[in-house]
């Protein structure tokens, strides 16, 4: 015994325990099991000191490149931004960390305020009439958002435009399975077209190439036609975009990884979802409402609970229990230290350094930036490398986007380039010479 | 002890219907509120849709629990009750009055002689009969 | 907990224990956490600028510390003290985890980086892997899961999956007790299935007769907590798991309740098809105010071809690398992006590699022996639901309490007042006025006796003077809140007055 470090019991103690209980071992508890399943080796190693385990990580931890290790362009729903040094030292407190869902109110008020502060500032960032207090990232938002539309409009048809981020389409195609909806995928442009019989028609703006587009216009199309218009966004674009909730979408979807929450390999993240408030009733996951304790001081609540799986079981609007509400904390934290200055900041100095970037290797031979469409802080960079341009620069340790051949249908091929506030003027550099590089030594582009 | 007035009848889902000559008042039960709580949400269908017996008109909800509503009787509604969608708390204070939920064209009055009498309701939730002086 | 109330100068909309963000803001104060950009604007066409106003607060640095300070103030946590919410495992959640998530190789790698860059945090994945198949004795695993009903998702269209490549698609119900968690239809029903529920018998057991009864070709399968809701471990569980096969159905293992399982039995070894873990229970990783977990989900090899993608594996080189899609044509894609919450995943493998096999068999008997000890003090005063020995957990009714006027949720409530977090009321639903409590391992004895001081002494009160756990909590920072105006009158966000 004494093999578990956090356990407090000793020798004595279960000996203590067990006279308690009135019988001689742990084992006597246990006779409903049946004997062949007993006391199972699982195969795990022993057990490690504190120190060696850290040990242990840090040398695996050791094996991965950092992102902040040299030039970086990967960008997209997870964004590589500067998080202010507050964050962490507050949002992740053992106070909210070591809490559970907030289901005792009175012990809770600070989970509960936080939360809804959360809902506040993310109903500003995005001029929506409510927003929930999390998915569990942007893929589940987007899928959520689809089945939240079917059960809306009683329709099973499901447009969403090819430049969706392609892990929230993959994923959307998987939650489809379930109610054997149908999902028809279509260019953004042919979105307003495709409006007839839709539950909903899902545009991504800027797109996942960076791309602004034209959100009223489909969501127009998508009203005319009774069904909804959902669009996924991305935070810091809405501080120099108009926000959906002033283009007419109804319901908005998002990754929230940008706002101060570490890169972390995917995750944990933070699925963001708002909506007009005539549709809060079917909308999934936990809402915190505001009221008042039986002595009339402000305090906060889970509300709207009916919607949820604990009470509405096999009709409630989603099965979703645990959420990402530390990741909701955190990006509260966020938003109320960068505040509007900083946080447009941000979303400027991508913006900036990306235009900048794609004017410099729009000079070189046989490169093409984006579209020719406006966009916003990242682009698609085309060369006769198509997505191997990728393995060409990551030998001179530079790190771009996925290919676009392999992700994205009616694309083309090439890869992505993201800028961000943590870009450098050494980044934009080294970017530039080693795309030069790399064109000049591939045939296609010499000849 | 929960009201039961002797001028309606009743189903066994617990809502009753005040029946005017073509015309059906439908409401939840005073038994039912109780059994919910303080009502925070109905649900009611629109003017002009058509309700079936049996099948599902609405929604009344609770913090805690949500409950569908069953039409007693078939019909088209001619009238939802607004009053009591802005101010749920009707249905608990007057189930029988202002927390009435929809009025409806009767589309065929032979089923009024499926629903229960007073009395029976009285037993259904287990009450006993007025008359017996429980 | 604090009940002082921190003086801001700042006014409230109402008595308030702390202004919001939004009160304490002024126009023109904010710190310089980034700066520059300007150009910016101009490369962006006017009619895709903000016109929209953009009210955020703006706040000093200083100001954000003490308001979340003092937010963090108003919490109960399992930091601060004994948490025994039944079904939630809120065991301690060690520190060293948590810094093995933040150091710069796993935090500060990016999700769309080449397999070569990532290769330490890939093999922590496939290490993670191999174990919980051993843990929970099943044969492959997905770590995609974000929760334990994400999984279950996962699970039931993975069934799906499986029937219908086996040509079988008249399968349409999913089966679950009465005593199941609300998660558990709900997953079937978002996988387009019906639900039929079947009661569970005198003993807290499945009613194999009301199994056997709602079997039969349409039947998709039979999702199971094992140690049930009741803390009980069915006693029938293979002839249960028979059954549902012998009908063509497959057992879903809610893992829920796995703390009271490591190193005493596996799902695997006891006729599961599948279970999940939930890490943010049996592994110790932080509940984070409600998420994010990680549901890793562990099946057996006929179910392996559905799994989601990618998963990690080994290749004869020892490099690490993720599976594509194009190798495996009958996953059911995708549930979320990437490979799971890999900080969350972090954690719980520093937690078993810091126990080992050892570690983790005390784990498990100290957890259910904690339980049966806590039972042991307070069953003089309460009522149990089921008369048997339970596992890590147990359920109280408070039916004789309720004859005196009082109700599990006083009990709750008076409990706060006692300086603990209540345990988990109104749950299972097969309990009337049901109190469950789950200690888990890591309460020392002498917690544990005064936690069931505090419940007996709450017995006595009500006995006495039930009228005064009517007005609990009264030393919490506020008293009973009004849940039934909040619904009725939503208030979802600040708007300025």
């Amino acid at each position: 015994m004494g093999q578990n470090p956090y356990s407090p019991h000793t020798d004595a103690d279960r000996a203590a325990m067990l006279a308690r209980v009135g019988i001689t071992s742990v084992d006597d508890l246990l006779a409903a099991i049946p004997h062949d399943a007993r006391r199972p080796a699982m195969g795990v190693p022993a057990g490690m000191s504190e120190a060696e385990v850290q040990v242990h990580l840090e040398r695996i931890a050791a094996l991965d490149r950092t992102a902040g290790a040299g030039p970086f362009f990967i960008g997209g729903p997870v964004q590589r931004r500067y998080i202010p040094a507050a964050v962490p030292v507050l949002a992740l407190r053992g106070e909210f960390l070591t809490a559970y869902t907030p289901y005792q109110p009175e012990v809770s008020q600070g989970t509960l305020q936080a939360i809804w502060e959360y809902q506040s500032l993310l109903s500003e960032l995005l001029a929506m009439d409510v927003v929930n207090s999390s998915m569990y990232d942007g893929s589940t938002a987007v899928a959520e958002a689809a089945l939240m539309a079917v059960r809306l409009t009683g329709r099973k048809r499901v447009v969403v435009a090819n430049e969706v981020f392609s892990q929230f389409r993959q994923t959307l195609a998987t939650y489809a399975k379930g109610p054997e909806l149908e999902i028809v995928a279509v260019p953004s442009r042919e979105l307003a077209a495709n409006a007839a019989g839709a539950a909903c028609l899902i545009v991504q703006h800027p797109d996942a190439f960076g791309t602004l587009v034209d959100v009223r216009a489909i969501a127009e199309a998508a009203h005319l036609s009774g069904g909804l218009c959902v669009q996924v966004t991305e935070p810091h674009a809405n501080a120099l975009l108009e926000p959906p909730g002033a283009l007419g979408a109804d319901i908005v979807v998002g990754e929230g990884q940008p706002l101060g929450i570490p890169l972390s390999f995917g995750g944990p993240h933070l699925g963001i979802m708002g909506c007009r408030d005539a549709l809060v009733r079917q909308m999934p996951g936990r809402i915190v409402g505001q009221t008042v304790d039986s002595d009339g001081t402000r305090g906060f609540v889970n509300t709207l609970q009916t919607r949820e799986q604990h009470i509405r079981r096999e009709k409630a609007t989603s099965n979703i229990c645990t959420n990402e509400a530390i990741a909701a904390i955190t990006a509260s934290v966020y938003l109320s230290l960068m505040g509007p200055r900083s946080l447009r900041a941000a979303a400027r100095i991508g913006v900036a350094r990306a235009h900048a970037l794609a004017s410099r290797l729009a000079k070189l031979p046989s490169v093409t930036i984006g579209t020719g469409a406006p966009y916003f802080d990242r682009f698609a960079l085309r060369t006769p490398l198509g997505g191997e341009l990728r393995t060409a620069l990551l030998a001179d340790g530079i790190l771009v986007g996925e290919g676009i051949g392999r992700h994205y249908a009616d694309c083309g091929d090439g890869v992505t380039i993201q800028c961000t506030e943590l870009t450098t003027d050494a980044d934009l550099d080294a970017l530039v010479g080693a795309v030069e590089r790399a064109t000049a030594r591939h045939p296609v582009a010499r000849s | 002890m929960s009201s039961v007035p002797d001028d309606l009848r009743y189903s066994k889902e617990h809502e009753w219907v005040r029946v005017d000559g073509e015309t059906a008042t439908v409401g939840i039960t005073a038994f039912a509120q109780e059994q919910l709580g303080d009502v925070v949400f109905v649900e009611l269908p629109d003017a002009g849709a058509r309700v079936r017996q049996h099948a599902s008109l609405g929604v009344v909800e609770s913090v805690k629990a949500a409950s569908d509503v069953y039409a007693p009787i078939s019909g088209e509604v001619l009238e939802r009750n607004a009053k009591v969608i802005e101010r749920p708390e009707l249905v608990n204070a007057q189930p029988y009055g202002d927390g009435w939920m929809i009025k409806v064209r009767l589309a065929d009055k032979g089923e009024l002689g499926a629903l229960l009498s007073p009395d029976d309701y009285r037993s259904h939730i287990g009450e006993g009969s007025a008359a017996a002086g429980d | 907990m604090s009940r002082i109330r921190f003086e801001t100068g700042t006014k409230t909309e109402l008595p308030a224990l702390e202004p919001l963000l939004f009160e304490l803001q002024q126009p023109g104060r904010s710190g310089r956490h980034v700066r520059g950009g300007d150009e910016a604007d101009a490369l962006i066409p006017a009619a895709f600028r903000r016109t929209a106003p953009l009210p955020l607060p703006e706040l000093t640095e200083p100001q954000v510390v003490r308001h979340y300070t003092h937010l963090a103030q108003l919490n109960y946590s399992v930091d601060a003290g004994m948490y025994p919410l039944g079904s939630c495992t809120m065991k301690y959640n060690p520190k060293i985890n948590d810094r093995a998530a933040s150091l710069p190789g796993f935090a500060d790698i990016h999700p769309h980086q080449p397999d070569e860059t990532v290769q330490g945090a890939l093999r922590l994945v496939h290490e993670l892997q191999e174990l919980l198949a051993g843990i929970s004795g099943m044969d492959e695993v997905t770590l995609q899961p974000a929760a334990g009903a994400h999984a279950e998702f996962t699970a039931i269209l993975m069934f799906k999956a499986y029937h219908a490549a086996r040509g079988d698609a008249k399968r349409r119900r999913v089966i679950v007790p009465d005593s199941a968690h609300g998660t558990n239809p709900a997953s079937a029903a978002m996988c387009g299935f019906d639900v039929t529920t079947v009661k569970s018998d005198a003993r807290g057991n499945v009613d194999l007769d009301a199994l056997t009864a709602a079997l039969g070709d349409d039947v998709v399968g039979f999702m199971l907590t094992n140690p049930n809701t009741l803390g009980l471990f069915e006693e029938r569980v293979r002839e249960v798991c028979d059954a549902v096969h012998r009908a063509g159905g497959l057992v879903y293992g809610d893992g829920a309740n796995l703390n009271a399982l490591l190193g005493v039995a596996r799902p695997g070894d006891l006729g599961f098809d599948c279970v999940h873990i939930n890490v943010h229970k049996t592994f110790s990783t932080p509940h984070g105010a409600g998420g994010p977990g990680a549901g890793p989900l562990c099946v057996k090899k006929p179910l392996a071809p559905f799994l989601p993608v990618p998963r990690v594996i080994r290749d004869g080189s020892g490099t690490y690398r993720r599976e594509t899609m194009a190798e495996h044509p009958n996953s059911i894609g995708r549930v979320r992006s990437y490979v799971g919450n890999f900080g969350v995943l972090v954690r719980a493998y520093t937690y078993i590699r810091t126990l080992g096999e050892e570690g983790l068999v005390e784990t498990g008997r100290d957890a259910i022996l904690a339980a049966n000890y806590l039972l042991a003090l307070v069953r003089e005063g309460y009522d149990v639901a089921y008369e048997r020995s339970p596992m890590h957990e147990f359920v109280l009714t408070a039916a004789k309490q309720k004859r005196h006027g009082a109700n599990a949720l006083d009990i709750a409530k008076a409990l706060i007042d006692e300086g603990f977090h209540p345990p988990t009321v109104y749950f299972p639903l097969v309990v009337p006025e049901a109190l469950m409590i789950e200690p888990t391992e890591t309460e020392p004895k002498e917690t544990l006796d005064a936690f069931a001081d505090a419940l007996l002494r709450i017995a006595k009160r009500i006995e006495t003077d039930p009228q005064s756990v009517h007005d609990a909590p009264v030393k919490a920072p506020l008293r009973r809140l009004d849940e039934v105006a909040a619904a009725r009158k939503p208030v979802l966000r600040y708007r300025p007055a």
